[in-house]
């Protein structure tokens, strides 16, 4: 990043401007201390002592001895922004050349240096300067350098996990191989680039250093009168608190306003410089995917278990729509399985989570469309009903079991929640029912395997975990996203087998997500392949995969291996799916098949009937669809 | 989990003998004759030289450490001049005082400190949040001894409702309501700052915690979204709470100095800044090490609760 485009990021932090601002007109004023018109900050004056603020002669009073307070409060502030800047800057300069020598010779130097730096870090920071103090006796010097040595251990910190990145980068070997020796290879290489992250750490530590030299004043250990920073004034104000306050609020009020600008400044620095927030990344979805939509399409004629209507979703990122879902229809009847099948951005998975609205939002917004579960609409219900159908009637099968299943909880205490999440069932109960879920996906040791945690368990095992949970309160509908594509092979046809018998069993309706024509060969009654966010085929699954018709579906069954026809070319699909922001007028599929038309690349074309309960989204189908 | 907290234990003795090690090099630093700064200007020639005897201070460097060391395991920090009692009764007597009032104020800043951080995370770029956030970045900047005073005036001087300074309660008079009164203002001045910080980054664990995938599981079960947050979220979220939880203790304690300062507490750190005015060396030593010791110990207690919380720590 650039220093202009830092600048501009910086600039839009407001907070961080105003801060910026406040800051700079401080350290102005009191860089202009000896050219203001002021007092002398030293004169005492006992007659008039503790003159109120706004008294003549005195804008903002005097304190015990007469001294004019706005007079010693723009020295005090001079003083203290010198003694947190020198502190700031000894803290960098040794902390750096410990951080830098300890991360670049690595090894025995490392291992010591860290070591003693580690110690220092074991104190409450302040015993070591008050023992410090204690040793050179109280002083603003002596004061300066306890919170100097203080804040070294931080500076080394930082500076050493950058130095060790950089040790073994290709440009240090040459450097190495070169012939230049250590100490020019830390200046000249090391250094440079470890210096923003030396600025970094001052800009986050200046105002506490300003805070604590302050503070050790406050306590009488640092400025000795009649010299006086910020905490020395405020100390001295506070003997006469009660009577006469103004003494105490007018410099800890400077204080606060110093620490404050220089807080929030570093705030805006720390956040221009993380991009995980400039992307806007750090944002929490919300418990529903919100909706944004003009109309409700009109419920079907025949409403199936699971009505997918016309359904948009798009990812609204700062002025950019990525357009997810253009308008998916499908459905899924009781005790189907469907297979939804596609490359890996071709929308599937999008599709399976605006069921039960769990795209994460923000940025996922569904833009329109309907969902209806049994005719009922659900992207424009109530969140209490959306939450009551959740894992009770249609539950959710995830790719990645160890990311989707809570590390800190054990097994069966996340089936049990499952059950209890929609039943209020007794524990013991709802234990033994955890445990028959278990047995009926088939874990060995089923009872011992319920206080286990996540990461105790096998890949084959979490993800049979993951299937009991979405069992737990018997559904109609499971969505299958992608179970198994975290699996070896092996573990990946037990599964398949698993689902198709508790299928069969149970006559639960699957929507199955997948990339693998193999998968859904085994499994699915029905498959719908989507590209670029919008389903291009759907039918009978032996139909397809015997006479695919459109171009696109005809590619990835040429790309599944079978055995036995070892002869067979592969096809992989040349080029890539069309970026969801940018979608080509016409057919998507059109820049990668080699029949397109320049009638392809215009107009909507339609997913229009080609035979008995099937679809197909092409001007010109593959062969005799019959 | 015994044989856990014996080794961490085991390990926590390097790291006190580095702390006293430290300690006894920056005393060296002492400018003079050390005897006459620990006895202070108006010693006698003959103290001098008896202190000189009994610190070693004639024996070279290392020795006198070890004999310092040794008399410190034997629970012999020395005499303290100014206040002519045994450091160690001293110290742990001003402990305790501290200990009530840091603790109190670790408590205080860990409840409202993830309570704020988990209602900020949760209503993200909403009303609440951006009320906590402006609260906490005036919190984090305010000095907490400037923030003491300013209590003083108006609660104590203006609403008369609490008292000014001291605690009476454990040096007899006084019973826990009378503890209570005296403990409001000093540890509600002493937990804000870190408040402030544990707020701050519970918020941002949390948002990091809210984004996982088992947080999408929990929704997709129909968990019920108070749960999914307070639960699910808080429960791996405090994996990361902990530890700052665990570095604010330390800084509540350094804070505590000022405080004790300000509210005239009878604590340790009060104790520290009048024996480093009063150049009464040996207490500020003896004051030093008991108090670092103590930290390391609690940090050691951390980090046993985090072994508690999370199960893939191994033991």
């Amino acid at each position: 990043m650039n220093a202009g485009a830092f600048l501009k990021l910086f600039a839009r932090n407001r907070l961080a401007a105003a801060g910026g601002l406040i800051l700079v007109f401080v350290v102005l004023i009191a860089l202009a201390a000896p050219i203001l018109p002021l007092q002398d900050p030293y004169a005492q004056d006992t007659a008039d002592k503790f003159l109120r603020p706004f008294s003549d002669g005195h804008f903002l009073g005097t304190d015990h001895l007469g001294r004019d307070i706005l007079s010693r409060l723009i020295w005090g502030t001079r003083l203290s922004l010198v003694v947190g800047l020198v502190a700031s800057f000894g803290a960098a300069f040794f902390g750096s050349i410990i951080g830098i020598v300890a991360g670049y010779f690595g090894g025995r130097t490392d291992n010591w240096l860290m070591r003693g730096i580690d110690m220092l870090m074991a104190f409450p920071y302040i015993l070591l300067a008050l023992a410090i103090v204690a040793a050179l006796g109280p002083g603003l010097t002596n004061a300066l350098i306890a919170v100097a040595v203080v804040n070294i251990p931080f500076f080394a910190r930082n500076i050493r996990g950058v130095t060790v990145t950089l040790a073994h980068k290709e440009f240090v070997d040459a450097a190495r191989l070169s012939g230049m020796t250590d100490i020019r290879i830390m200046l000249s290489e090391i250094l440079p680039n470890v210096l923003p992250v030396i600025v970094i750490a001052m800009s986050t530590t200046v105002g506490w250093m300003i805070l604590e030299t302050a503070g050790l004043s406050f306590l009488g250990l640092g400025s000795q009168p009649p010299v006086a920073d910020l905490g020395s004034m405020l100390g001295e104000g506070r003997n006469a608190l009660i009577t006469d306050p103004h003494a105490s609020i007018i410099p800890g009020i400077m204080i606060f306003v110093i620490v404050m600008s220089v807080n929030l400044m570093g705030d805006g620095i720390r956040d221009a410089l993380d991009p995980r927030l400039r992307s806007g990344a750090l944002t929490r979805p919300m418990a529903r995917t919100l909706v944004d939509r003009d109309a409700v399409p009109e419920p079907p004629a025949n409403p199936a278990l699971l009505d997918l209507q016309d359904l948009r979703t798009e990812f609204r990122v700062g002025n950019r729509t990525l357009k997810a879902l253009s308008g998916v229809s499908l459905e899924v009847r009781p005790g189907e399985c469907l297979g939804l099948i596609g490359e890996s951005g071709s929308g599937k998975s999008v599709t399976a989570l605006s069921v039960m609205g769990l795209v994460a939002s923000p940025p996922g917004v569904i833009a329109g469309g309907a969902v209806r579960y049994a005719g009922q609409e659900l992207l424009g219900a109530p969140f209490s009903e959306l939450r009551e159908l959740r894992g009770n009637r249609i539950s959710y099968i995830f790719q990645d079991p160890l990311a989707t299943l809570h590390p800190l909880y054990t097994v069966g205490d996340q089936i049990v929640e499952a059950i209890q999440a929609h039943r209020s069932t007794p524990n013991a109960q709802a234990r033994a029912r955890a445990l028959e879920l278990l047995n009926a996906v088939r874990i060995p040791n089923a009872e011992r395997r319920l206080g286990d945690y996540p990461h105790e368990l096998s890949g084959g095992m979490r993800q049979r975990v993951g299937i009991a949970m979405a069992l737990a309160n018997e559904p109609d509908l499971i969505i299958a996203d992608e179970p198994t594509t975290a699996l070896d092979v092996t573990v990946q046809a037990q599964i398949l087998a698993l689902l198709d018998d508790l299928r069969r069993d149970r006559g639960v309706a699957i929507l199955f997500i997948t990339h693998d024509f193999g998968v859904v060969a085994q499994l699915c009654d029905r498959v719908a392949v989507m590209y670029a966010g919008r389903i291009v085929e759907t039918g009978p699954t032996d139909a397809i995969l015997d006479a695919p018709a459109h171009p696109y579906t005809r590619r990835l069954i040429a790309c599944v291996p079978r055995l036995g026809e070892g002869r067979r070319a592969l096809h992989a699909i040349p080029g890539l799916p069309p970026a969801v922001d940018d979608l080509p007028a016409g057919c998507a599929f059109a820049p990668r098949c080699d029949k397109a038309t320049d009638a392809c690349r215009t107009g909507e074309i339609t997913l229009a009937k080609s035979a008995a309960n099937r679809a197909v989204r092409c001007l010109y189908p593959e062969g005799d669809v019959a | 989990m015994g044989g856990y907290i014996l080794k961490r234990l085991l390990a926590a003795i390097p790291v006190i003998l580095g702390i006293t090690v430290i300690v006894f090099l920056i005393m060296s630093l002492i400018p003079g004759d050390p005897a006459t700064a620990i006895l202070g200007s108006y010693a006698t020639p003959e103290n001098v030289e008896k202190l000189n005897r009994d610190l070693g201070l004639d024996k070279p460097l290392v020795s006198q450490y070890f004999i310092w060391l040794g008399n410190m395991v034997q629970g012999d920090f020395g005499r303290s001049f100014s206040l002519n009692r045994p450091v160690l009764d001293e110290v742990l007597e001003r402990f305790g005082a501290t200990l009530i009032l840091a603790g109190t104020s670790l408590v205080l800043c860990s409840i409202f400190g993830i309570l704020a951080g988990v209602i900020s995370a949760s209503r993200q770029y909403g009303l609440a949040d951006k009320a906590i956030t402006f609260v906490v970045l005036i919190g984090i900047s305010i000095p907490s001894f400037f923030l003491g005073m300013m209590m003083i005036l108006l609660f104590a001087v203006k609403l008369r409702w609490l008292p000014v300074s001291g605690m009476y309660a454990i040096y007899g008079g006084g019973d826990l309501p009378d503890l209570l009164r005296h403990l409001a203002m000093p540890a509600i001045a002493l937990a804000v700052v870190a408040t402030g910080v544990i707020a701050r980054l519970s918020r941002s664990a949390m948002l990091e915690v809210l984004r996982q995938d088992f947080i999408r599981t929990a929704r997709a079960k129909g968990v019920k979204e108070n749960r999914v947050v307070w639960r699910h979220a808080l429960k791996a979220a405090m994996v990361s709470i902990i530890p700052v939880i665990g570095v604010q203790a330390g800084f509540v304690l350094s804070g505590a100095v000022y405080i004790e300062t300000v509210f005239q507490w009878p604590g340790v750190g009060r104790m520290l800044v009048t024996a480093i005015l009063t150049r009464d060396i040996l207490l500020v030593q003896g004051g030093v090490v008991i108090v670092a010791a103590c930290y390391v110990l609690f940090n050691l207690a951390v980090d046993v609760a985090q072994s508690l919380l999370d199960p893939r720590v191994k033991i």
